[in-house]
């Protein structure tokens, strides 16, 4: 039995550690930051703002401009959004509103277990399964439609910012599902009711009444699959090419900031490249924090800090 | 959905009561209705024609069946899992219960208005837009004068006449429910349902939805479940005391109050409980 003042010490003790614990975390997110800061600032000094919009990247003659892999970042991840969110909205409404009962929580389950595969196994299936059926199935239907566009110019081999794209669309649908069905069962059911007490339909009470109700978490839901996208790196750099170069077209290769450091770190020989790299990292963590945390205000604030979402996140 | 003769504890000194006093024709009628959700019975054997025209207040303590009773009637307990019932609700003589009854259009004559208010956050001019939109009731031009129009009906265009742009769910708590009101009227239901319209709202407010439902019956037929009873003293023409599960006692207002014929309604009405 220890003493009344011992429990107490040992209590005192206990908060202190957990609250060591708890600030601990917060501030990996400054050191990051700083680290990342601190290591890019050559490239940073050497290369100004123009980093951001020039193209060449020279290992050689030490010249490096991201504009590609910004270009790349976005058009896959944006690519991935325009596929990804219709999906997984689909399901989050029928989930909430339309699947019966017995068949909610299965589904909700094995959808969610798609964000659990690891990303290199997603980008082998990528390579092996995807790319195979872009070749035979998508890319000779799309390009007799729109092959005049400026998107589908030039042959298909295979690894492209299409195959990126669709890869990073499998990968966030359980992300913005998951969000979007907790957004959607937030919505009071006083809502729902006003509209079908209006003699609306149960579709035309989810579009008029609950999409609306829920549009706030529902984009948040979509920044976040965003996030995820901006940052996925394995199963992106295994499918999209690798290519420091900007073509509208999607059928050619590109790039991404996270795919750029993980493929080249280990080359980067000289100070300035590391750098270089660097600040592509420091870059990247900018944005992806940026893009995360306005998503995760967004659905914060459906429930007025009931946090929907939180299981999810 | 078959009919019962008997049940466990309703309609046994009812039957020989007039329900229907003749001066109205019933525009609905409750044919001996039961309910259950899952196992528990909330409804036995609920028999009343409500007449058109007319203002019917349900009365009763909490927990007794009203709101069950009245979602009933626009049948928005189909989206109520483990929900099922027994008996009939007639409209205009037919089964709303019929097989191929179309719901949506049930639910169009059968008009709602909750216990909370519950607009869409949506500005208050699409709020009450919401139903001519939905059910294409009004050319586009004619939208602007039918908003006004269920606005003024519900004693609100005064007070929102120059905030119409602005969401509903800025309004007051009592400028809410006038406005959930008006989405209501914009519909043009033949029947409006009011769930304690007035349980969240201050004496004024309160005051001025009674009068807006004196004029409104001249063209709806309304039921309105209250449990205040001056409430329903003052403004129902029929009235229905609910207890339990059991339409204990409905009839002509001043009847239901001056010379009630159960006794757990005089109980209830002169405040012994409840
Ligand atoms: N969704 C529901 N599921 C189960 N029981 C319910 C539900 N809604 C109401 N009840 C029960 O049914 C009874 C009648 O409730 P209600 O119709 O809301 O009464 P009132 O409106 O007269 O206060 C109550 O005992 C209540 O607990
Ligand atoms: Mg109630």
């Amino acid at each position: 039995m220890t003493s009344l003042l011992g429990r107490d010490r040992s209590d005192r003790v206990y908060r202190r550690v957990l609250t060591g614990f708890a600030l601990i975390l917060p501030s990996l997110i400054l050191i990051i930051l700083g680290v990342l800061f601190f290591n890019a600032l050559p490239a940073l000094e050497r290369f100004g703002p123009s980093f951001l919009w020039t193209s060449t990247w020279d290992p050689v003659a030490e010249v490096y401009g991201a504009a590609p892999m910004i270009f790349g970042t976005l058009a896959s991840s944006m690519l991935a959004l325009l596929i990804a969110v219709p999906l997984a909205l689909s399901v989050a409404i029928f989930l909430t509103e339309f699947s019966p009962r017995w068949l909610r929580q299965p589904v909700a389950f094995l959808v969610e277990l798609l964000a659990a595969i690891p990303s290199v196994v997603y980008g082998m299936w990528g390579i092996f399964v995807l790319i195979p059926f872009l070749r035979s199935y998508v890319v000779p239907p799309l390009k007799a439609l729109f092959g005049w566009t400026p998107f589908l110019q030039g042959v298909f081999y295979g690894n492209s910012l299409l195959a990126g794209g669709v890869i990073l669309a499998i990968m966030v649908v359980p992300y913005i599902a998951a969000v979007s069905r907790e957004v959607l069962l937030a919505v009071p059911a006083s809502q729902r009711e006003a509209a079908l007490a209006m003699g609306a339909t149960r579709w035309e009470a989810v579009r008029s009444a609950v999409l609306p109700y829920g549009r706030a978490g529902l984009i948040g839901a979509v920044i976040l699959g965003l996030g995820r996208a901006l940052g996925e790196t394995m199963a992106v750099t295994m499918v999209i090419g690798n290519r420091h170069d900007i073509s509208l077209s999607l059928l050619q290769p590109a790039y991404t900031m996270a795919a750029a450091i993980a493929n080249e770190f280990s080359e980067a020989t000289t100070a300035t490249y590391q750098s270089a790299l660097m600040e592509v990292g420091l870059l990247l963590f900018v944005l992806t924090v940026t893009v995360n945390a306005i998503a995760r205000i967004l659905i914060w604030r459906v429930a007025r800090g009931a946090a929907v979402g939180s299981k999810a996140l | 959905m078959g009919r019962r003769a008997d049940g466990p504890m309703g309609g046994t000194a009812r039957e020989e009561r007039p329900v229907s006093p003749s001066a109205h024709p019933p525009v609905l009628e409750s044919q001996a209705y039961s309910f259950w959700y899952g196992p528990t019975q909330a409804l036995h054997d609920v028999s009343c024609a409500i007449p058109r025209n007319a203002i019917t207040a349900l009365i009763g303590p909490s927990g007794c069946g009203k709101t069950t009773f009245l979602r009933s009637i626009n049948r928005l307990h189909d989206l109520t899992p483990g929900a099922r019932h027994e008996g009939d609700i007639l409209l205009d003589g037919g089964s709303i219960f019929a097989p191929g009854t179309d719901v949506v259009a049930l639910r169009r004559r059968i008009g709602m208005v909750f216990q909370r208010p519950n607009p869409f956050p949506k500005p208050v001019y699409d709020n009450v837009a919401y139903g001519p939109r939905l059910n294409g009731l009004a050319p586009a031009g004619e939208l602007p004068d039918r908003v006004e129009r269920a606005l003024r009906q519900a004693a609100l265009w005064d007070e929102v006449s120059d905030r119409l742009r602005e969401p509903g769910t800025a309004l007051s708590g009592g400028q809410q429910q006038r406005l959930c009101i008006a989405r209501a009227l914009a519909n043009e239901p033949e029947v409006l349902l009011m769930d304690e319209p007035c349980s969240a709202l201050d004496p004024i407010a309160t005051q001025r939805i009674e009068e807006l439902l004196v004029e409104l019956k001249q063209t709806y037929t309304i039921v309105i479940v209250t449990h205040n009873m001056q409430q329903a003293a003052r403004v129902a023409d029929y009235t229905g005391f609910f207890y339990v599960g059991n339409l204990v006692e409905f009839g002509a207002t001043q009847q239901v109050f001056t010379r009630p014929v159960d006794e757990r309604t005089e109980a209830y009405i002169t405040g012994r409980f409840g």
